[in-house]
């Protein structure tokens, strides 16, 4: 559905209206275009404003892609215009061309603009009864194999990376498994491998933990030190933590599951029907694939090309 | 000006908020031109706030999907744990960090309504124990659109309609048992043919 939109395009009141002929150069005609755009009412200034703002951040997009090769121009634009407002709003920035200015001619900006598009705020074990549904219906299917290949692509900093290694290490498949734990940004990966996340979020993943059926004492898995809870080393021995760009880059091996929730949330239907087919070839028979809880393969391309293993929670399995 | 397809009421409430949807929805007739979507506060557990809005509601009511295309006729709830904006006709969701606690935060969806809807949007701000909903709700005049508060001297928790009608916006102030009725025409108002408003 097109955004509906009042009086936009071309206006008609012109040079004539003010009893010039038109395109008279005394008028200037575009001076015309000029006032039009902006002397109106204070609600069509919203409109142009928002009109100018959409304009503003395609060519901030095309900017960053032509200069830096940082693809963003096909991410879900309402989340992505939240950032970059909000990203202008730090650096004292007043508009979205502004901002634009100071990333093409400050690298520490664009840094901090990338770390903004890659951090997503989330929790071990966040939505407990997908672990319990991935620890009861995934699990055994994965322990049919030798060796296990896990993808946990848009991993940001790492909760949901160690919280499947923890399912699959009670399950006794840990020693035999690979997690590849990957992002578009270094500095979430480095996070992420570090281990260390805020002892005051250990109450909210101890809850998760439990929820989600754990049966040892969350605190086994990390001792408390003064920069936060310190993961157990052993968590981090199979997981691989790695660059890669959804958007860009093709698969890298074949996984026996990919967990990726609330990632592609942040992209368009087109750039996600791009990924499902990455996730797709990357996917042997019976390859599960897993996505966040208000996320389907509705919009894939791919509906007819997976059977459900449990609805609920969005846990499908390749044909 | 252009016709929307249908108006979109948007709906904020936190504490008491699922009675005050009810009595809202109770209000609705099966063929109003409207679409609504709630964003109620609430914990991430699992709720039967579907059901108990689906029982009080002339249209199927479920909670919004990634990319769902908005239809008229429907009511959305916003899933827990996620912000819900509203992008052309569909719903985006995005995990970035709660705000003042809150995830869903009611003026996100708010903001993102009244810039995809500007003067098809009619806002709605209930009962609630914090101040989320005063700016989405400037958003939501500042585009166009129209405002409508719960009385706070008579909502279960008078603090988020309060906030909003500190903020100036001369909104309509009613109270739940009349609330509906007020939105309901200030919503079905905005679909009648071009020239027959402003």
């Amino acid at each position: 559905m097109a955004r509906w939109s009042a009086e936009q395009g071309p206006r008609t009141e012109g040079p004539a209206a003010v009893g010039l002929p038109a395109g008279s150069p005394l008028n200037g005609g575009r001076e015309d275009e000029l006032d039009q755009r902006w002397a109106k009412s204070e609600l069509d200034r919203a409109e142009t404003s928002a009109e100018l703002e959409d304009i503003e951040i395609a060519a901030l997009l095309e900017a960053i892609y032509r200069f830096y090769g940082a693809d963003f121009r096909s991410y879900a634009r309402g989340s992505l215009r939240r950032r970059l407002r909000r990203r202008a709003e730090l650096e004292g920035i007043t508009t979205i061309s502004g901002l634009q200015e100071r990333l093409l001619h400050d690298r520490a900006c664009m840094e901090r603009l990338l770390a903004d598009l890659s951090i997503n705020v989330t929790s071990m074990f966040r939505d407990p009864a997908f672990y319990r549904a991935f620890r009861e219906k995934v699990l055994p299917h994965l322990a049919t194999y030798p060796f296990i290949r896990i993808w946990n692509p848009g991993c940001s900093t790492g909760e949901e990376t160690y919280s499947l290694a923890m399912l699959l290490s009670e399950a006794g498949l840990y020693e035999r498994t690979r997690i590849y734990a990957t992002d578009i940004n270094a500095g979430v990966l480095a996070v992420a491998s570090r281990a260390v996340f805020p002892l005051e979020k250990m109450r909210e993943y101890t809850e998760n933990y439990l929820a989600a059926g754990g049966d040892r004492a969350f605190s086994e898995y990390y001792v408390s030190g003064y920069d936060g809870a310190r993961f157990d080393p052993r968590l981090a021995r199979n997981i691989v933590f790695a660059r890669h760009n959804l958007a860009s880059d093709s698969s890298f091996n074949e996984f026996h599951a990919v967990v990726c929730r609330n990632v592609m949330i942040y992209f368009d239907v087109h750039l996600q029907r791009q990924v499902h087919e990455l996730f797709y070839s990357s996917l042997p028979r019976l390859g599960v694939l897993a996505l966040g809880g208000k996320e389907s393969l509705a919009f894939s391309g791919r509906e007819e090309d997976y059977e459900t293993v449990d609805g609920a929670e969005r846990i499908y399995r390749k044909r | 000006m252009q016709r929307s397809p249908f108006s979109l009421v948007v709906v904020g409430c936190s504490r008491g908020g699922l009675a005050a949807s009810r009595r809202l929805l109770e209000a609705l007739r099966r063929r109003d031109h409207l679409t609504m979507v709630i964003v109620q506060h609430r914990g991430p557990e699992p709720s039967p706030l579907v059901s108990a809005l689906a029982s009080a509601s002339p249209f199927p009511v479920s909670e919004a999907e990634d990319k769902e295309p908005l239809l008229p006729r429907r009511v959305y709830v916003a899933p827990p744990g996620y912000h819900l904006l509203i992008e052309d006709g569909h719903f985006e969701l995005s995990t970035e960090a709660p705000i003042d606690y809150s995830r869903p935060s009611i003026d996100v969806t708010f903001a993102s309504a009244a810039r995809a809807f500007t003067r098809g949007v009619v806002g709605v701000v209930m009962t609630g124990g914090n101040s989320d909903g005063a700016k989405g709700a400037a958003e939501i005049v500042r585009r166009g659109g129209k405002l409508v508060v719960q009385d706070p001297s008579a909502a279960e928790a008078p603090d988020m309609p309060r906030a909003t009608l500190e903020a100036g916006l001369d909104p309509a102030v009613a109270p739940l048992e009349e609330l509906g009725a007020v939105v309901r025409r200030l919503a079905l108002q905005m679909n009648e043919p071009a020239g027959a408003q402003r």
